[in-house]
């Protein structure tokens, strides 16, 4: 009994062990796998790897349009694509994705050089701009 | 008197997955069942054939949710053999330290839906409380609570860094203490009088239909898988733990006893584990037939493999821990055990029914 007693005090005065959570979230681990996303898609060579060594058939590659589309829900967070892309070009971040009400697919499109090397320019003479 | 048929499950609030049991019943006491199962089946053994080899590691890995690194390592091993390539020793090392902790967390679900079955909720709550600390380790070394996606043919995916050696070293003495503290819980009066002499397989029995795992061991039968010493198992030292009460008790002992052997192996492989590669790179496909035996949690795993020379494997056969221990179970509850007491019996070989059914 007296053993039972102290059981009971410390755990009236103890913090709760869960968490309140739509308020208080845990930050991801670093190393966790949460999803995927093409982060530098002008590096991107269209090779397709991360599509045939995709275990769940998410990834799409075309080529002509110049377009990956991802279907997150497709998706298994294996990593695998991260791992054969030959570009580096995806990315794994440890957030989870949320819940969502409609099935969504993303779609990564590379501008074309010119454009790109026009962004590029722009933005380099606005910050330029802004130093003067 | 006459007797009853009365059916338990599929759908029933012991079980987290679809059985069914249609139990004889005369009186208040059990004497006949017959397993109805089927419920989950997703036809893994096919897809196992139609998807290509690296994707199939991935498969392998959702044919069960609990035990999926033994999976995956048993279908990643016979591979290997098929293609006449090793892993490297780190890459072993690092395979044995992922298979205890799934080991581990396994276990400890287990006692907390032991405590759930005999209505002891504080002791489930206390046990899946220190289970979580093994679950964020988990998923700071692999990527991922669940689906750890470590293994990779010829090797693993992840390394375990010096920081994270630590941590996981921290972690195993933080699960001893607690280990002690809920200890007593095995002695109480309300378990013992619940579990021990119920579900009884004696030793002659539990050969006889080919029990495995801890449910085999509780009936003194030393059959454990990892003496056959794959991965870096042949490097560890460890014996099967025996019991020989041969009721839900002894089961739930063995268990007990297997958690801290696995503590102790988790620290012994860590410190043992050399440096060097973790993968072995090969482009050889493989051709022949093989057979493999792994030890997941419950049990005794069995992998067939057929490769024909291609990408795809021409035959999977999958043989599941709970699969084996059906028939036991059937033996157990024939013997005229009481009718409030088959959640307590059925929990005790701690069925799998996903993995059964593929």
């Amino acid at each position: 009994m007296p053993g039972m007693i102290s059981l009971i005090l410390k755990n009236l005065f103890s913090k709760p062990v869960t968490r309140k959570y739509p308020f208080e979230k845990r930050p991801p681990f670093k190393t966790a796998r949460g999803h995927i996303t093409f982060a530098r898609m002008e590096d991107c060579v269209f090779c397709g790897m991360c599509m045939r060594n995709c275990p769940a058939n998410a990834i799409k590659v075309d080529k002509a349009t110049r377009t990956n589309t991802l279907e997150p829900f497709r998706c298994i967070q294996c990593a695998m694509c991260v791992e054969v892309c030959p570009k580096k070009v995806i990315d794994v971040l440890p957030e989870y994705s949320k819940p969502e009400y409609e099935k969504t697919t993303l779609k990564f499109v590379q501008e074309k050089k010119e454009e790109a090397k026009e962004k590029k320019e722009e933005t380099k003479a606005e910050k330029e701009g802004g130093k003067a | 008197m006459a007797k009853t048929v009365l059916t338990f499950g599929p759908q029933h609030v012991v079980f987290p997955e679809p059985i069914q049991f249609k139990l004889k019943v005369e009186d208040e006491f059990v004497v006949g069942a017959e397993p109805v199962i089927g419920y989950v089946h997703r036809g893994i053994e096919k897809a196992f054939e139609l998807n290509e080899l690296k994707k199939n590691i991935f498969l392998a890995e959702r044919i069960c949710g609990i035990c999926q690194t033994p999976h995956s390592n048993a279908y990643v091993l016979g591979v290997e053999r098929l293609m006449g390539i090793e892993a490297p020793p780190r890459a072993k090392y690092i395979r044995v330290i992922m298979n205890e902790m799934n080991r581990l967390h396994s276990h400890m679900l287990w006692f907390g839906l032991l405590g759930d079955a005999i209505g002891f909720e504080s002791y489930f709550m206390q046990v899946w409380n220190y289970r979580e600390k093994l679950m964020d380790i988990i998923e700071k070394i692999a990527g991922n609570r669940v689906t750890y996606s470590m293994n990779a043919i010829g090797g693993v995916r992840r390394d375990i860094s010096d920081e994270q050696a630590k941590e996981i070293h921290n972690v195993m003495d933080f699960l001893e203490e607690a280990f002690k503290s809920i200890e007593d819980v095995l002695k109480d009066y309300t378990l013992i009088k619940r579990t021990k002499g119920i579900g009884v397989l004696t030793e002659s029995e539990a050969k006889r239909d080919g029990a495995v795992g801890p449910t085999a061991r509780a009936s003194n039968v030393p059959y454990d898988m990892r003496m056959l010493g794959y991965d870096a198992y042949r490097d560890l030292e460890f014996k099967p733990v025996v019991v020989d009460s041969c009721d839900s008790y002894g089961r739930a002992v063995v268990r007990w006893k297997e958690m801290l052997q696995s503590i102790n192996l988790i620290r012994e492989a860590l410190s043992k584990m050399p440096v060097g590669d973790i993968i072995t790179k090969s482009n050889a496909l493989p051709k022949g037939e093989t057979v493999i035996r792994v030890e997941p949690p419950r049990g005794e795993l069995f992998y067939y493999l057929k490769g024909n020379g291609t990408k795809n494997l021409e035959r999977v056969k999958v043989r599941t821990p709970t699969f084996a221990n059906i028939w036991p179970t059937i033996t157990m509850l024939s013997k005229g055990c009481e009718f409030a007491n088959v959640p307590v019996v059925v929990l005790s070989i701690d069925p799998c029914i996903s993995c059964t059914e593929r």
